[in-house]
C-alpha cells in the first residue's frame, strides 16, 4: 500500500496548479479548467484520507461534490459561451462589469 | 389535514402557474376559486377543533434528523382563529384584485404561496420550520408591494423587508441558541417547541434570547418606536397587500409574542411586563395621536393599526385570562375591521387614483352603499359594542387592569381618540354636498364589491354578539399559557384575572 | 313571561332589521307605522309583564340570553325589576308617540324609511340599555345608544352643521365613556364580576369607601357625558341639528336620562360613598343653574329646550346625588312627557313655519296652531312647576329630599329654588314669544296647524304632562311602593315629613314658579320694543347667556386646538424627522459603508482568485503553525 502522503502531496500539487493556472491564465474557459483541477485535488484529498482513516464518509463527500461540480460546469460552461457569443473574446480582463 | 391546508395553496399557484399567460382572464377567477379550498379546509378544522388545550391534528415527520429538525405541525386555540382568518381573507383579498391587469398571473401565484406561507407559520410546532415560513412570507410579500405597488412601492418594499429580515436575523440567532442548548442538557439538538420550552434556562441567558425574540415580533407587529416601516409599506402596497399585510402578517407578531415568548421564557416574560405594557400603550395613544393628521386614507388606517395592535401587546404582557382571550380575539378583529378599511379605501381609490381625504367630500349622496359599509366598518374599529373591535378590547383593558391599573386606564383613553381621527375622517370623506366635479358621478358597489365586504360585515357582527364561538376554544389555550407561567415562575395571577376567579351571577343558584 | 322579555327587545330590532333591508320598497307612511307598531308592541307586551309588580308579586327576574365575554363575568342577560319596567314604559310610551308624531313630520323626505330605521335601531338600544342585567351589556345599550344619536343627528348629512355636531356628540360621549370604562374595570378587579347582582349584595361588605369614591366619581364622568352635565354638557346644544323627533326622544325624554338611570341603577356603590353622593348633586345643582341661565336668552326655539334639558337633568342629578333615587326617577318620567310634548310642539311650529326655527320672526302663533299652542301651554305650566302638574309634584319632591338632607343640600336647595324661578321665566318667556304678540314672520310664510298624526301625541302627551304627577304625591306614594323594591338596598332620602314642612316648601317653590312666569309674561306681553329693551338692559350679562358663556370657544382653545398641535407634532415632527428619521439614517449608514468599501470590488476575476488564495493561505499557516 502506498503512503497516504504521497497522495496528499500530489493533491497539493494538483491544487497549486490550478490556482497558479487561476491567476495567471486569462481565458475564462482555461481558468474554469483550473477550478476543476483544484477541486478533484480536494476529492483525491477527501477519497485517501477517507482511505487510510478507514472511514466511508470521505467518499460520500466526494460523491457530493462530483455532483456539484457537474451542476456548477452546466451553469458555468453555459455563461461562458453565452458570454463569448456576445463578445467573441472569452478574456475575463474584458468582462469588468462589476466593478464597484 | 394540516399538511394539506399548507400544501393547498402550493398546489393551486402551481395549478395557476400551469396555464397559459396568455389567458390572463382567466387567472384571477382561477386563483379565487382555488383559495376557496383552503377556506373550506380550514372552515372544517374549525368545526372538529375541540376546545381544549393541547396541540391538535399534530403531524410529525422527521426532516433533518441529525439537527432535530422535523416537519411538525399542529393546532390550538391561539393559532386556529389565525388560520381560519387568513384563509378568509385571501379570497376577499384576490377579489378586490381586480384592477391588476399587468402579470396577473405571477401576482396570483405570489398571493397563493403567501397564503401558504402564513398558514405554515401559524400551524407550526418546530421552530425551525416557523422560522423559514416566517422568512419565506417575506418574499411574495415583497414582490406584491414592489411590482403592483404605487409610486414609491420600491422604497417601501426593500424597507419592509430589511427591517424585518433585520428582526428576524436575531431571532434565528436566538432559535439556534435554543438547540444548542438542548443539546447541551439532553443531548440531542431539537427545533420542536415542546422540547424547547423544557428547557432549564438560567435567568440571563432567558433575559437575552426573550429580547432576541421580542424585538423580532416587536418590528413585525410593529411596537412603538419600530412602527415606521408600517405606513409606508402600506401607503404603497395594492388593496391586496394591504389587506393581507394588516389582516395577517401584522399578526405574526402579536401571535409569536404569545406562542413562543411567553411559552419559552415565562420568567423573562414576567420581567418584562411593564416594559412590553408601557410601549403597547405609548403605541395605543401614539399612533391614534398621529392617525388624526394624517391627509392621507391609507396612512390613516395604517396608524389606526399601530394604535390597534398596541391593544394586543397590552393584553398579551397583561397576563390574565382577560388579556389573552381578548389578545387572541383583538388578532382576528382586527384582522377582519382594518382588512376591510383597507378593501374599502381600495374601492375608492380604483374609482378616484387618490387616498387623500382633501380630495373627497359628500361621497355619501353618491355612494350610500359604500357609506354605509365604511361607517359601519369605522364604528367596528372604534369599538362600539355589538360589533367585534369592543370585544377584544373591553376583555383586554378589564384584563389588563388586574395586572397593570395605570397603564390599562392610559390605554382606555384610546377610544377616545380612536372616534376622533375615524369620525372626522369620516366627516370629511362623506357628509356635506359633493364640491368636486370628480365625485359627483361616482358610482356606488358593484355586486362583486358588496359580496366581498358583506361576509367580512357578516362576520364583525357575528363576533361581536356572539364572541363564544372563538372564546370557548382560545379559553383552554390561553388558560394552559397561564398555567405554565404560573407553574414555572413565582408570579401568579392577581384575582380576579383568572377564568376560576370570575363571579358568574345565578351560578351558585344550580 | 320572563322568558319572553327578550321580545320588548327585539321587536325593534326586527323593525330596524327589516326596514334597513326593504323599507325602500315600502310606500312612505308604511315604514313609519310599522316602526311605530314595533315600538308600540314592546309596550304593550312591557305593560302585561309589569303587571305583577303591581300586584305585588316576584320583584326582581333576570333571563340569560347568552354567554357574551365568560373572561370578565359578562353574558347578555336581562334584569326585570321594577326600575328596568319603568324605563322601559317610559322609552316604549313616550317613543311610540314620538315614532307616530314623526311619520307627520318627516314627510316627503327621501330617506324617510332610513329615519324610522334608525329610531327603532336607538329603540331596541334604549331598551338593552334599561332591561341590561349586567354592567357590560348595559355599556353595550349605553354605546349603541350613543351611535344612533351620532346617526340620527347627522341624519341630514348633506347639510353643513349636522355632521361636525354629531361628531362632537359622539367624542364628547366618549369622554364620558372612558371614565364609565375606567370605573368598570375598578369594578371588575374588586368583584371579579360585572353583574348586577353579584355586585349590589356585596358591595356593602367588600368595597371600601375609596374604591366606591373611586368608582362613583368615574360613573359620573360618564353619567355627565351621556346626561349632558358640566364639563360634558356642550354637545347638546348641538345635537338640536337632528330632526326635532330625534331631539324629543334621544335628547330630551329617554337617552339622556341614561346617566341618571345609571346612578339609581349603581345605588348600592353611591351608598357607600358621600364624597360621591355629594359631588353627583353638586354638579347636578350647579349644571340646573348654568344651563337654565344660558336658556334665558337664547333666541332659537329648540336651544332653549336644550338648555332646559341639560337644566332638568341638572334636577335629576341632585336628585340621585340626594340619595333620592325615587324622586330623580319621579322626575326622569315627567320630564320625559312634557319635554317630548315641548320638543314635539316646537317640531310642530318649526314644521308649519318652514323651518324657521328664530323665536324672534315668529309670534301670535297660538291663532294659526291652536293645539299645539295650548298643548305647549300645558307644558310650561308644567315645567315650571304650578300645581297640580306633573312638573310639580316631581320638582318638589327633589326640592324637598335636599332640604330635608340638610348641610351643604341645603346650599344646593337653595340653587335649584333659583333655578325654579328661571326655568319658569325662559319657559314662559318662549311660550309668548312663539304664540302670542304681533306676528313677526316672514312674507312668504304660511304658519298653519299640523295633521292629526302629529297633533294626537301632542294631545296624549298633554294629558300625560297634566295627570302624570297624580302617581307619586305626597297623598298617594304609588309610584314609591312601586320601586321600592329596587331600591331595597339602600337608605333613601325622602321629603321632610308633615304636611307643614311640605306646604312651606312647595309654597316656596310656587312661589318661585310663578314670580318667574309672571315676570316673563309681563316682559314679554309687551310689543317688541319693550322687551328688546328689557333684554338689552342686561347687557353684558344677557350676550354671555346668549352665547352660554363661550363655553364652546374656551373648550376650542383650550382643549382642541392644543390637542391637534399636539397630533400634528407627533406626525410631523417626531414620527417623521425622529423615528422613521433614525432607521433611514441607520441605512444611510449602512449605504456609506458600502460606498467606502466599493473600491475592493475591481471586476477582475484574477483579483478576486489572488485574494482568495491569500486568505486560504493565511488560514492554512495559521492553522498549522497556531497549533
Amino acid at each position: 500500500m502506498v503512503d497516504p502522503g504521497w497522495y496528499m502531496a500530489l493533491a497539493g500539487a494538483l491544487f497549486l496548479i490550478g490556482a497558479l493556472g487561476l491567476l495567471i491564465r486569462r481565458n475564462a474557459l482555461v481558468m474554469f479548467m483550473c477550478i476543476e483541477l483544484m477541486l478533484n485535488a480536494v476529492n483525491l484529498t477527501l477519497i485517501s484520507a477517507g482511505r487510510a482513516l478507514n472511514d466511508i464518509n470521505g467518499q460520500v463527500a466526494v460523491f457530493f461534490i462530483l455532483v456539484v461540480a457537474a451542476a456548477e460546469v452546466v451553469v458555468g460552461l453555459a455563461i461562458i459561451v453565452a458570454i463569448f457569443r456576445l463578445r467573441a473574446s472569452a478574456s475575463v480582463d474584458e468582462l469588468s462589469e462589476l466593478k464597484g | 389535514m394540516l399538511t394539506w391546508l399548507v400544501l393547498l395553496p402550493v398546489a393551486g399557484a402551481i395549478v395557476v402557474l400551469l396555464t397559459p399567460r396568455a389567458r390572463q382572464e382567466l387567472h384571477l377567477p382561477l386563483g379565487i376559486a382555488l383559495s376557496i379550498l383552503p377556506l373550506g379546509l380550514a372552515l372544517y378544522v374549525f368545526g372538529v377543533f375541540e376546545p381544549q388545550a393541547q396541540m391538535q391534528m399534530t403531524e410529525l415527520h422527521t426532516w433533518y434528523e441529525p439537527w432535530g429538525i422535523t416537519w411538525n405541525l399542529g393546532i390550538d386555540g391561539i393559532s386556529m382563529p389565525m388560520v381560519v382568518l387568513t384563509t378568509i381573507l385571501v379570497p376577499v383579498a384576490l377579489g378586490a384584485s381586480t384592477k391588476i391587469t399587468t402579470r396577473t398571473k405571477e401576482f396570483v401565484v405570489y398571493t397563493l404561496l403567501l397564503e401558504a406561507g402564513m398558514i405554515g407559520v401559524f400551524v407550526s410546532l418546530d421552530l425551525f420550520l416557523f422560522f423559514v415560513f416566517f422568512e419565506a412570507i417575506l418574499i411574495p410579500m415583497y414582490f406584491i408591494i414592489g411590482i403592483w405597488g404605487s409610486e414609491r412601492r420600491i422604497y417601501a418594499a426593500m424597507k419592509f423587508f430589511i427591517y424585518t429580515a433585520f428582526g428576524s436575523a436575531l431571532m434565528l440567532a436566538g432559535i439556534i441558541a435554543l438547540a444548542v442548548l438542548h443539546n447541551e442538557q439532553v443531548g440531542s439538538p431539537s427545533f420542536a417547541l415542546a422540547d424547547l420550552s423544557g428547557l432549564d434556562l438560567s435567568i440571563g441567558a432567558e433575559r437575552w434570547l426573550f429580547a432576541a425574540f421580542a424585538l423580532a415580533f416587536a418590528i413585525k407587529v410593529p411596537v412603538f418606536p419600530l412602527h415606521t416601516w408600517l405606513p409606508d409599506a402600506h401607503t404603497e402596497a395594492p388593496t391586496a397587500g394591504s389587506i393581507l399585510l394588516a389582516g395577517v402578517m401584522l399578526k405574526l407578531g402579536t401571535y409569536g409574542l404569545l406562542r413562543f415568548n411567553l411559552l419559552l421564557f415565562p420568567e423573562a416574560s414576567v420581567d418584562a411586563i411593564w416594559i412590553m405594557g408601557i410601549l403597547a400603550v405609548i403605541g395605543i395613544v401614539y399612533g391614534a395621536a398621529v392617525a388624526i393628521v394624517q391627509p392621507d386614507l391609507k396612512k390613516l388606517v395604517a396608524y389606526s393599526s399601530v394604535s390597534h395592535l398596541g391593544f394586543i401587546v397590552l393584553g398579551t404582557f397583561a397576563l390574565t385570562s382577560g388579556g389573552l382571550q381578548g389578545a387572541v380575539i383583538q388578532n382576528v378583529n382586527h384582522g377582519l375591521t382594518t382588512g376591510a378599511l383597507f378593501l374599502l379605501v381600495g374601492m375608492i381609490y380604483e374609482r378616484r387614483h387618490t387616498k387623500q381625504i382633501s380630495e373627497f367630500g359628500g361621497l355619501q349622496k353618491v355612494m350610500p352603499v359604500f357609506a354605509g359599509f365604511f361607517l359601519f366598518m369605522i364604528f367596528a374599529s372604534i369599538g362600539l359594542p355589538g360589533l367585534n373591535g369592543f370585544v377584544g378590547e373591553f376583555l383586554v383593558l378589564i384584563g389588563s387592569f388586574t395586572t397593570l391599573p395605570t397603564l390599562a386606564i392610559i390605554a382606555a383613553s384610546g377610544v377616545i381618540l380612536a372616534a376622533i381621527y375615524l369620525l372626522w375622517a369620516y366627516e370629511r370623506v362623506f357628509t356635506g354636498v359633493p364640491d368636486k366635479e370628480e365625485n359627483e358621478t361616482l358610482t356606488d358597489l358593484s355586486v362583486r364589491e358588496v359580496s366581498l365586504l358583506a361576509p367580512l360585515a357578516t362576520l364583525v357582527l357575528l363576533l361581536g354578539l356572539y364572541p363564544n364561538i372563538l372564546l370557548d376554544k382560545i379559553a383552554p389555550s390561553t388558560e394552559a399559557i397561564l398555567d405554565r407561567i404560573e407553574a414555572s415562575t413565582d408570579y401568579v395571577v392577581p384575582p380576579p384575572g383568572r377564568l376560576g376567579d370570575v363571579f358568574v351571577a345565578g351560578e351558585e343558584d344550580e | 313571561m320572563v322568558e319572553f322579555l327578550w321580545i320588548i327587545i327585539a321587536l325593534p330590532l326586527a323593525g330596524a332589521v327589516f326596514l334597513h333591508f326593504f323599507g325602500r320598497y315600502l310606500r312612505e307612511p308604511l315604514s313609519g307605522w310599522l316602526a311605530s307598531a314595533a315600538v308600540g308592541g314592546s309596550f304593550a307586551f312591557a305593560v302585561a309583564a309589569a303587571m305583577p309588580f303591581l300586584q305585588g308579586g316576584e320583584h326582581a327576574e333576570t333571563l340569560l340570553l347568552w354567554e357574551w365575554m365568560p373572561a370578565i363575568g359578562a353574558n347578555l342577560e336581562i334584569l326585570w325589576d321594577p326600575l328596568s319596567a319603568l324605563m322601559v314604559l317610559i322609552v316604549t310610551g313616550v317613543g311610540f308617540l314620538i315614532h307616530v308624531f314623526a311619520i307627520g313630520y318627516m314627510h316627503g323626505d327621501e330617506r324617510f324609511h332610513r329615519f324610522f330605521t334608525n329610531l327603532n335601531l336607538f329603540a331596541a338600544s334604549m331598551l338593552t340599555l334599561v332591561l341590561a342585567g349586567n354592567y357590560a351589556m348595559l355599556f353595550l345599550g349605553w354605546e349603541l345608544v350613543g351611535l344612533c344619536s351620532y346617526l340620527l343627528i347627522g341624519f341630514w348629512y348633506v347639510r353643513a352643521a349636522p355632521p361636525p355636531a354629531a361628531k362632537k356628540a359622539f367624542v364628547v360621549n366618549r369622554i364620558g365613556d372612558f371614565g364609565l370604562m375606567v370605573g368598570l374595570m375598578i369594578v371588575f378587579s374588586a368583584f371579579g364580576t360585572l353583574s348586577y347582582s353579584g355586585i349590589f349584595e356585596r358591595a356593602g361588605a367588600e368595597l371600601t369607601t375609596g374604591v366606591a369614591t373611586a368608582v362613583g366619581l368615574l360613573f359620573l364622568l360618564g353619567a355627565a357625558g351621556k346626561s349632558a352635565q358640566i364639563p360634558l354638557y356642550v354637545w347638546l346644544p348641538d345635537a338640536m341639528e337632528g330632526p326635532t323627533p330625534v331631539s324629543a326622544l334621544i335628547h330630551a325624554a329617554t337617552m339622556v336620562t341614561a346617566g341618571v338611570y345609571l346612578i339609581a341603577r349603581s345605588a348600592a356603590i353611591y351608598e357607600l360613598s358621600t364624597v360621591a353622593q355629594i359631588t353627583v348633586a353638586t354638579v347636578g345643582a350647579l349644571t340646573a343653574l348654568w344651563a337654565a341661565s344660558i336658556a334665558l336668552a337664547q333666541r332659537d326655539i329648540k336651544k332653549v329646550l336644550a338648555y332646559s334639558t341639560v337644566s332638568q337633568l341638572g334636577y335629576m342629578f341632585l336628585a340621585v346625588g340626594t340619595t333620592a333615587y325615587v324622586a330623580g326617577i319621579f322626575h326622569l318620567m315627567t320630564h320625559a312627557f312634557f319635554k317630548a310634548l315641548l320638543f314635539l310642539g316646537a317640531g310642530s311650529v318649526i314644521h308649519a313655519m318652514s323651518d324657521e326655527q328664530d323665536m324672534h320672526k315668529m309670534g301670535g302663533l297660538l291663532k294659526k296652531m291652536p293645539v299645539t299652542g295650548w298643548t305647549m301651554a300645558i307644558a310650561t305650566l308644567a315645567i315650571a312647576g304650578i300645581p297640580p302638574l306633573a312638573g310639580f309634584w316631581s320638582k318638589d319632591e327633589i326640592l324637598g329630599s335636599a332640604f330635608a338632607r340638610g348641610g351643604w343640600f341645603s346650599a344646593l336647595w337653595v340653587i335649584g329654588l333659583v333655578t325654579a324661578l328661571l326655568t319658569a321665566f325662559y319657559m314662559t318667556r318662549q311660550w309668548v314669544m312663539v304664540f302670542l304678540g304681533e306676528p313677526r314672520w316672514d312674507e312668504d310664510k304660511h304658519p298653519h296647524e299640523s295633521p292629526a298624526v302629529m297633533t294626537f301625541p301632542l294631545v296624549v302627551l298633554a294629558v300625560l304632562s297634566v295627570v302624570g304627577g297624580l302617581i307619586n304625591t305626597p297623598f298617594r306614594l304609588t309610584l314609591e311602593h312601586f320601586l321600592e323594591p329596587a331600591f331595597e338596598m339602600v337608605s333613601m332620602q325622602r321629603p321632610p315629613e308633615g304636611w307643614a314642612m311640605f306646604a312651606l316648601l312647595a309654597g316656596l317653590s310656587v312661589l318661585a314658579g310663578l314670580a318667574g312666569a309672571a315676570a316673563a309674561f309681563l316682559t314679554y306681553r309687551q310689543p317688541e320694543q319693550g322687551w328688546r329693551g328689557f333684554e338689552t338692559g342686561f347687557e353684558p350679562l344677557w350676550g354671555t347667556w346668549e352665547g352660554a358663556y363661550h363655553v364652546d370657544d374656551i373648550y376650542g382653545r383650550v382643549i382642541v386646538a392644543p390637542g391637534r398641535k399636539a397630533a400634528e407634532a407627533a406626525a410631523f415632527a417626531v414620527d417623521l424627522p425622529v423615528i422613521d428619521g433614525a432607521v433611514n439614517g441607520v441605512a444611510r449608514v449602512v449605504r456609506g459603508v458600502g460606498d467606502w468599501a466599493r473600491p475592493l470590488q475591481t471586476g477582475f476575476v484574477r483579483n478576486y482568485g489572488a485574494l482568495l488564495l491569500a486568505g486560504t493561505v493565511t488560514v492554512v499557516i495559521w492553522l498549522v503553525v497556531g497549533s
